[in-house]
This record gives structure tokens, C-alpha cells and sequence, in this order.
């Protein structure tokens, strides 16, 4: 699949979007108006690169915590973003009751997931099963952490896509910590690709700070899922240049010289470096993206500090489907 | 009126409900080819094909896990874990994954699926496939959990926890997969989940039990019976969510309580039980609560004697009953 100077440019609004909005949750958190921020800075391309290899809106996803830029290209707003920070009853993941960053968007086919990592895998594969049982020609897409693809759970549900050949895309976002632990105490592999091996898929290691060649490399597996070939697992590289979350100080464990050296390889630098070389994007039209950002960020900042909590006894359900109310 | 044995009716309830909705599937170790180690789901993979009773890879969590994602996608899985020994891999895929999916995304994704799994012991299965688990999961708000004592509850319960839209556990009393034989209706038939069953009307005390301890209360309420005492038998069959006011109505009736069941005493599934009548029906009652349960061991023994001393059976709830009705 091509993309077009437009397509190109809606990649570089996402990724420019998230960030902002990102940068807005540090903001927030610094001035006590919210409580906790997990962050996805850095993870911006290989994000949005995979969003725009789906059919959004027709394929599945199950994502995990730090997922703000895919979740914002599968049509999650940043006033949505905003109600989830603060806890409001408007936010659709969970109506207020999961901490922020654990997304769900029904209409999206964007799965509620938990916070024990790996869970979500499985989720997939049994969403692959479903897909191949209907014999439909969607995809699943699901994500995680280098750290995670430790977990007993992760590679069962690999395995499980393997052995039945089902529609699903494994992306791992290594990030280089899991809180602050390095990939080398996590894996005797020099990438989460090469545990492709073992379980019989392909495996491929792909930049995750290149928004094309995330595209390029997930749109391939795409296309592969959906020929019935059987699933993917692709490691996205990038750098976390935040601490885990507002609760974390990284500075325990990694020096300022290492997180400054890694901000030049900057997914959001790296992809206006290409357009602007491309002529695909101007400066002049990057500052009316930025200007853009700032209007929706702090329309939606207002939206969401205006909005209501959720009454205290909405806390008793929906425990069961029967309690479930439609509004 | 057909007689059949337990087994024979949880098989039933599976052919039938595979036949009516083509969104039902099987998935679980050895239930294709071999038909289940119990033949549980025997001629089930030759009447329906293997897209629909799936061999999976020996893996728990990824059974129940894989069952989750094709709920949400509108699928109606039948998980099977092999021996209710073997379900703490899936603990987590239970637990944080199926009981909180309706609550956690307020509504918008409900996970309509059942786990069966044969528990108990009294067969020789030693440490790791004797366990009673109940308890484990009556604790858990978002699960329902079921145990049936009889062919017709097993097949009618079974139906009903299939088209239920929660996660239901299915614990079936395996010594009793044989053992108990009983008559079923020919045509369609549901029991529904939530009301316990009163299977014996007496005057002087209550006996609550469930799954293979109600069968054998059912034999000790005969013997005391020759001796003049008359015992009301109260089969829970829901263990969660309770049917209260059928164990409150009765235990106010006859004034005194007994609670029987197979898992060991502490924190087990008769303390709810007992704490609700305390709180409940105080006033109503003319002896203590009693419980007689396994002990408090880590699990059965193999070796005949051991096993012996560690099963309860008609003989001791006799004995207990005969002591409550002398108080």
C-alpha cells in the first residue's frame, strides 16, 4: 500500500497530536490537577505506522497502557483523553472506574485490557480464532511491552496464533525498560523478533522511531493475516525518554546523559526531517499543526475539567452483563 | 424420561447447544479426537468438525484466555480445563481478565462464556486431581459459579450457563460422572442459574450441600430418617451469586443448620454460608451453625487409607447430622 502526501501528512498530525496532548498530561500532573500520567513519549511512530496499516474501525485491536497515539488514530479524542486523566464519568473506557491509559473504545473494536501485562495477547489470539471461525477477512493488532514478552501469557497466546495460522499482528514496542529493567535481564535474544523462532512466525525488527518503516513492515503482516497466512510478530526499537509513569524516578537507574543522547533519534523529528525533504510537509504548515494542537488540547482540558464525576453509587455496577445500561 | 448418568447429561447439554447456535465452540485439552479424558465431549468432534471442539496447545491460561477474546467477539465458548487442579495457571485470565471485563469497561464488553471442570476426590486422583476449588472463585464479584449434583441439573444447568452473558464456572462432581444416574426430560429443557433446590422437606434441621456431598446427604437424610430424624436437604447449586432467601426460609423453618461440603473448612464455602444464617436468622435458630467440611490439609492423598480419612461420605454426615439433632 502507497501512501499519499495526504496520508503523510494525517501520519505527522497524529503523531504531532499525541505528543502534544502527552506533553499536556505532564503539564497537568505538575500543577496537581491530575493524579498519574503514564506516558507514550517516543512511541509515536511505531504507533501510528501500525494504526494506519489497518482498517480502522474494521480490524480489532487490543492495546496496552502506553497506547495514547494509536488509541488517539483509532478515534479516541484528546477531550476523552483529558475525562480519563481526571477521572470523569464521560470517559468511554471505563466510565472513570480504570485508572488513565487503560484503554477500551468499543466502537473502535479497541478491547478493554488490565494492568497485569501479557493478558491482552491471548485476547487476541481468541479474537483470531473467532475471526478465522466466522471466516471473516479482518485482523487483530495487539501490542506490548519488550518487558511483558517475559510473561508465561505472552507466549501462549503467540503460540496459540501460530498453530492455527490466525489474522493477528504481535507488535512489541521495546522501549529499552521495563520500568527499569533493561531488555539483556529480560531476554537471552538481542530482539523480542528473534522468539519468533521458537514459536514458528515470522519475526521482524523494525525502527520504531521510522513512522514508514513501522507502516511498511506492519502493512506487509497485514496483508498476510488477511490472506489467511497466519500471523506476525514485529519488535518496534524506540527509546522511553519519560520515567515509567508520574510515579517513577528514572534517575535511579539511567543517567541524563543517556535519555539526552537518545532525544535526537526523536520519532517526531525524525518523521518532519523526511517530509520536509520529501516536500511533503513546510515549516509554515507545522506551526498551523501546533497551533491547531493547542486549540483542540485546551478546548479539551476545559471540556473535561467542566464535566461531572461519576455519582459515588455508580461504583455498584456494571458488575454483571444483566446491570448493563444503555444510555 | 430418559436415565442416564451425570456425565451422559453434561455431554447432552453440550450436543444440543452446539446444534443450536453455531456461535458455540468447544476448546480444551483432548476434548477432539480423544472426547475428553472423561468423554465428556465424546463423538462430539465427528458430529461438528474441528472448528468447533478445538485440541488446544496444553496451556490453561491461554484456554480460558483464547475463550475470553472470541467472547468479545460474540463467540460462545465452552472452555474445558482438564482436571479444576489444573485451572490456578488460568487464575489470572479468570479473575482480573473474564469476572471484571463488564465492570472495568462499564458495560461496553461482556465476556458470555463458560469454564467447565471436574473437581473432587474419592477417586484415587491424589493431591492434583481431587481439588474441590470453589471458594477460589465464589469470592470473585463478575463470575457466577455452578455446581450440579444430578444428571437433569447438570444438563439443564449446563444450557442455561452456556446462553448465560457472564462468565460462568462449571464445576462438575467427577466421582459422580458415573455414580449418579437419574431421569431427564426427552425434549428442551433449562434450569435456571441462581435458585437452590430443595431436594428433601423436613422438620428438624437443614443440611446445605452442593454437587457430590449433596448426593451423599441425600443417603445419610435416609438412614437418620430410620431413626426419627427428619432432615431438610438443601441443594445450592448456584454457589454464587447465593440464593439467600431459600437458605434463610428454610434454616427458619427447622431451626438448625448443617453445612457440608468436600473443600477443607477454612475459609471455604460454608462460612459464607454459615455468616449469612448468623446474621440473617439468628433469632430463628436453636442450636450453633455447624459445618462439616474436609480438612484443613493442602490436598487429597493418594494412598487408600489417607484418602479414606480425608473424604467425607454418607456414614460421617450421618454421624454430624445426629449430632446437631441431639443439641
Amino acid at each position: 500500500m502507497d501512501l499519499s502526501a495526504d496520508d503523510k501528512r494525517e501520519m505527522y498530525w497524529m503523531m504531532l497530536l499525541a505528543r502534544r496532548v502527552d506533553e499536556r498530561a505532564w503539564v497537568l500532573h505538575r500543577q496537581g490537577k491530575i493524579a498519574f500520567h503514564i506516558s507514550g513519549i517516543g512511541h509515536e511512530a511505531a504507533q501510528i505506522g501500525a494504526a494506519f496499516a489497518l482498517r480502522r474501525g474494521y480490524d480489532w485491536v487490543t492495546p496496552y497502557y502506553r497506547d495514547l497515539a494509536l488509541m488517539l488514530a483509532l478515534g479516541y479524542t484528546p477531550a476523552d483523553f483529558m475525562l480519563s486523566l481526571m477521572g470523569k464519568a464521560a470517559e468511554p473506557s471505563s466510565g472513570g472506574r480504570q485508572m488513565p491509559s487503560h484503554w477500551s473504545l468499543r466502537k473502535a473494536n479497541a478491547v478493554s485490557h488490565s494492568a497485569p501485562v501479557a493478558t491482552q495477547t491471548i485476547h487476541a489470539s481468541g479474537i483470531g480464532l473467532a475471526i478465522k471461525l466466522r471466516k471473516e477477512d479482518k485482523v487483530v493488532l495487539t501490542t506490548i511491552g519488550e518487558g511483558s514478552t517475559s510473561q508465561g501469557e505472552w507466549y501462549e497466546g503467540v503460540n496459540w496464533a501460530a498453530v492455527h495460522r490466525l489474522p493477528v499482528i504481535f507488535i512489541v514496542e521495546n522501549n529499552q525498560y521495563a520500568i527499569s529493567v533493561p531488555p539483556e535481564m529480560q531476554m537471552a535474544v538481542p530482539s523480542s523478533a528473534d522468539k519468533a523462532c521458537g514459536l514458528g512466525l515470522p519475526g521482524i525488527m523494525v525502527d520504531g522511531t521510522d513512522v514508514f518503516a513501522v507502516f511498511a513492515a506492519v502493512s506487509k503482516a497485514v496483508e498476510r493475516a488477511r490472506k489467511g497466512e497466519g500471523p506476525s510478530l514485529i519488535e518496534t526499537r524506540m527509546y522511553r525518554i519519560t520515567p515509567h509513569s508520574s510515579d517513577d524516578d528514572d534517575r535511579t537507574y539511567r543517567s541524563r546523559e543517556e535519555v539526552e543522547d537518545h532525544k535526537k533519534s526523536d520519532p517526531l523529528l525524525n518523521a518532519r526531517q523526511t517530509l520536509e525533504k520529501e516536500g511533503v510537509v513546510t515549516g509554515a504548515q507545522i506551526d498551523e499543526m501546533e497551533t491547531r494542537a493547542k486549540g483542540i488540547i485546551d478546548e479539551a482540558v476545559k471540556t473535561a475539567e467542566a464535566a461531572p464525576y461519576p455519582a459515588d453509587d455508580d461504583a455498584a455496577y456494571p458488575v454483571y452483563a444483566e446491570e448493563v445500561r444503555r444510555g | 424420561m430418559a436415565e442416564i448418568t451425570l456425565i451422559e447429561a453434561v455431554r447432552q447439554a453440550m450436543d444440543e447447544e452446539l446444534a443450536r447456535d453455531e456461535n458455540v465452540f468447544i476448546v480444551g485439552e483432548d476434548v477432539g479426537r480423544r472426547g475428553g479424558v472423561f468423554r465428556a465431549t465424546l463423538g462430539l468432534f465427528d458430529k461438528y468438525g474441528g472448528e468447533r471442539v478445538i485440541d488446544s496447545p496444553l496451556a490453561e491460561a491461554s484456554i480460558v484466555g483464547v475463550g475470553i477474546g472470541a467472547a468479545l467477539y460474540g463467540m460462545r465458548p465452552i472452555c474445558e480445563i482438564q482436571f479444576a487442579d489444573f485451572i490456578h495457571p488460568a487464575f489470572n485470565q479468570i479473575i482480573n481478565e473474564a469476572a471484571k471485563m463488564c465492570y472495568r469497561s462499564n458495560g461496553d464488553w461482556t465476556v458470555p462464556m463458560v469454564i467447565r471442570a471436574p473437581y473432587g476426590g474419592g477417586i484415587g486422583g491424589g493431591l492434583y486431581h481431587s481439588q474441590s476449588l470453589e471458594a477460589l472463585f465464589t469470592h470473585t464479584p463478575g463470575l457466577k459459579v455452578v455446581i450440579p449434583s444430578s444428571p437433569y441439573d447438570a444438563k439443564g444447568l449446563l444450557k442455561s450457563a452456556v446462553r448465560d452473558p457472564n462468565p460462568v464456572l462449571f464445576f462438575e462432581p467427577k466421582k459422580g460422572y458415573r455414580l449418579i444416574k437419574g431421569k431427564v426430560p426427552d425434549g428442551e429443557y433449562t434450569v435456571p442459574i441462581g435458585p437452590a433446590n430443595v431436594t428433601r422437606v423436613g422438620g428438624d434441621l437443614t443440611v446445605f450441600s452442593y454437587g457430590m456431598m449433596h448426593y451423599y446427604t441425600l443417603q445419610a437424610a435416609e438412614q437418620v430418617a430410620k431413626e426419627g430424624i427428619d432432615v431438610e436437604v438443601v441443594d445450592l447449586r448456584t454457589l454464587y451469586p447465593v440464593d439467600r432467601q431459600t437458605l434463610l426460609a428454610s434454616v427458619r423453618k427447622t431451626g438448625k443448620a448443617l453445612i457440608v461440603h468436600e473443600d477443607n473448612l477454612t475459609g471455604g464455602y460454608g462460612a459464607e454460608i454459615a455468616a449469612t444464617i448468623a446474621e440473617q436468622a439468628f433469632s430463628d435458630l436453636d442450636a450453633p451453625v455447624r459445618r462439616l467440611a474436609g480438612p484443613d490439609v493442602p490436598a487429597v492423598p493418594f494412598s487408600h487409607p489417607m484418602q479414606d480419612w480425608f473424604m467425607l461420605n454418607p456414614a460421617k454426615i450421618a454421624e454430624a447430622i445426629r449430632q446437631l439433632a441431639r443439641y
